[in-house]
């Protein structure tokens, strides 16, 4: 049997975390990719390498994401299919465990292994403890960890597009709105660099320090809770247990100590700069490069140096 | 409005938990343990809408072993009303506790359960969603503001890229994230008076539920441990280090 991708898109192109989604998949069979909205992204699943059918539909009733329409779309293609996954963005941690216990299975959230089509590892405790889990249900409902994941390339691959069914909308809920920044800077989490504030910023304003150094080194910016929660940085920024998990190859962390819950969403980056003016900083004992100074003098000296040739 | 809030027991979020040597699990013997912080701003949430006069009744639930008293009490001094300890002694995945907690639903009948986001101990993200569906109910999750409007509930939640509102029908399910609010302290009086407050016992087998786990865990370890690198003394250091030795720049 295959395995199911439900993809994140942009209106255009499919998210890196859902091309990660696809690599996992395919240590599972033959990968379909199942696509809500836009025909265009629809065309552009389809050339993700190893997709060999697209399932498309653009109805009304899945434009904006919502987890109950969208949940019984799933369980209606479910019989179909070996695994049901998505990638553990924001919409795939929604959608799936809706579709899981309709089919009365229990969800694999945020794996970062496949050991077997049975059994994969996921990261419990903020990620201080790794378990490999053996599921008895007859499909696995599961959501990627995508840092986990290299991605599949964007093309390569030619699948053929169809027309998903009709499932019925159960009517539940009703998007009223949305506040989405778009920005120009590479997505959070899947960006080869990340630069990272912290409660020392002070300000919203403050935090353009953060901005700029980002947008010399081509990076995306993140955010410790306590920077997000003082309102210095959007929401979406948070990196951590319970933000977005992250792993470029260079993230660098400004003034922040390094709580657990934010390291179990950046630990697993190549390369960590911490840059805190305390020294005993627990942000320190998983950074390959430490710098103890004050952020407000280093960052600007830190931006000139990368500057220069 | 009758709102349910389910409450799970948890290692404290300030531990820094081991794994078991043997690989089954991590210690938690003699480890503080808490209410998940997901579910104390879920009562909160609750105690704020019992007290701008849009819930009349709140029922906290816990499912686990009998020292979830502690924490169901935690959430009777906040404010909660009153009580039910499913009690149970083995592991309690997410679907088998929607399926507790749907039970519980068909009893009491709330128009609203607010639960939080995520357990920090088994990081599922789940349970809300779960029980959403088994009830065929909507479900707002991650939730950064929530307030009553035209007969059902206008939520904010926290997404990628940004926030999203939606408009839910009651009953309904909502799962609360970080900036919903910030929890207070119970005061020693509300203490007091938490102990005078009932709390009912029943058991899976009660509810008809069956909590038979789906996964096997076959062994937990230790992710890889990661070295503190080296203390640069310069920015010029850092750079040269990030461009010639780490290449990443
Ligand atoms: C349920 C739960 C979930 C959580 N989830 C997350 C999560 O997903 N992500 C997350 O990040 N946190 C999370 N947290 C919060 C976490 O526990 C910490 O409180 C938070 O990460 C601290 O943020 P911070 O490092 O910016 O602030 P602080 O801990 O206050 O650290 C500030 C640092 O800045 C340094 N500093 C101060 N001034 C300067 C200066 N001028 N120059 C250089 N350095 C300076 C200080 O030495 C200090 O180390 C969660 C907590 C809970 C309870
Ligand atoms: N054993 C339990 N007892 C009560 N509530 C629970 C239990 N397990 C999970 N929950 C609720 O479900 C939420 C999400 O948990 P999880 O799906 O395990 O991440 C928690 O924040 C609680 O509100």
């Amino acid at each position: 049997m295959a395995v199911l991708v439900l993809v994140d898109h942009d209106g255009s192109a499919v998210t890196q975390p859902t091309r990660s989604t696809v690599a996992a998949a395919q240590k599972l069979g033959e990968v379909h990719a199942l696509v809500l909205g836009a025909a265009a992204a629809a065309q552009a699943a389809a050339q993700l390498p190893g997709v060999t059918k697209v399932l498309h539909s653009d109805a009304a009733q899945y434009a904006h994401g919502l987890a109950e329409p969208i949940a019984a779309l799933l369980v209606a293609l479910a019989p179909g299919y070996s695994h049901l996954l998505a990638p553990a963005s924001a919409g795939g941690k929604n959608v799936m465990p809706r579709a899981a216990a309709l089919l009365d299975v229990q969800v694999l959230s945020d794996i970062s292994g496949v050991v077997d089509a049975d059994t994969f590892v996921r990261p419990i405790y903020a990620g201080n403890a790794m378990a490999t889990v053996t599921s008895a249900d007859a499909k696995k409902v599961i959501t990627v960890r995508a840092a986990s994941f290299d991605p599949v390339p964007a093309s390569g691959g030619s699948a053929s597009i169809e027309a998903a069914p009709a499932a019925e909308d159960p009517g539940l809920a009703q998007f009223l709105g949305a506040e989405i920044v778009k920005s120009e800077r590479p997505e959070l989490t899947a960006a080869r660099i990340v630069v990272s504030g912290g409660r020392a910023m002070g300000s919203a304003e403050n935090f353009h320090i953060i901005e700029s150094v980002a947008d010399k080194l081509g990076a995306a910016v993140g955010a410790s809770r306590a920077a997000v929660d003082a309102g210095y940085a959007p929401n979406d920024h948070q990196v951590g247990q319970t933000g977005k998990i992250v792993a470029p190859d260079l993230y660098i962390a400004v003034g922040i100590s390094g709580a657990i819950q934010h390291l179990a969403g950046m630990k697993d980056s190549k390369v960590i700069v911490a840059i805190n003016k305390d020294e005993e900083a627990p942000i320190f004992q998983v950074a390959d490069y430490g710098l103890v100074g004050d952020l407000f003098k280093v960052m600007p000296e830190f931006e000139a140096e990368i500057g220069k040739k | 409005m009758k709102l349910l809030v389910p409450v799970k027991r948890v290692v404290d979020y300030n531990v820094k938990v081991r794994v078991k040597a043997d690989g089954t699990g991590v210690e938690t013997a003699n480890v503080k343990m808490s209410m998940n912080p997901f579910d104390e701003i879920a009562v909160e949430e609750a105690v704020r809408l019992k007290e701008k006069g849009v819930a009349t009744e709140i029922v906290a639930v816990s499912a686990g072993p009998a020292a979830c008293q502690e924490q169901i009490r935690t959430a009777l001094a906040m404010g909660a009303d009153r009580g039910i300890l499913i009690e149970h002694d083995g592991v309690l995945e997410p679907l088998a506790v929607a399926k507790l907690l749907k039970a519980v639903v068909a009893k009491e009948s709330p128009d609203l359960v607010i639960l939080g986001k995520q357990a920090i101990d088994d990081d599922m993200n789940a349970t809300g969603q779960m029980l959403a569906a088994l009830l065929g109910w909507p479900q707002g999750t991650y939730i950064s503001k929530v307030e009553a409007a035209d007969g059902g509930l206008k939520i904010t939640r926290e997404v990628d890229g940004g926030l999203e509102m939606l408009q839910l029908r009651l009953p309904a399910i909502v799962t609360t994230d970080l900036r919903l609010n910030e929890p207070r302290y119970a005061s020693l009086p509300n203490i007091m008076k938490a102990r005078k407050k009932p709390i009912e016992t029943v058991k899976p087998a009660d509810l008809g539920v069956d909590v038979s786990p789906r996964l096997t865990v076959v062994k937990v370890e230790e992710p890889p441990k990661r070295q503190a690198g080296k203390k640069v003394g310069s920015v010029q250091e850092l750079v040269e280090k990030l461009r010639n030795e780490a290449k990443v720049i």
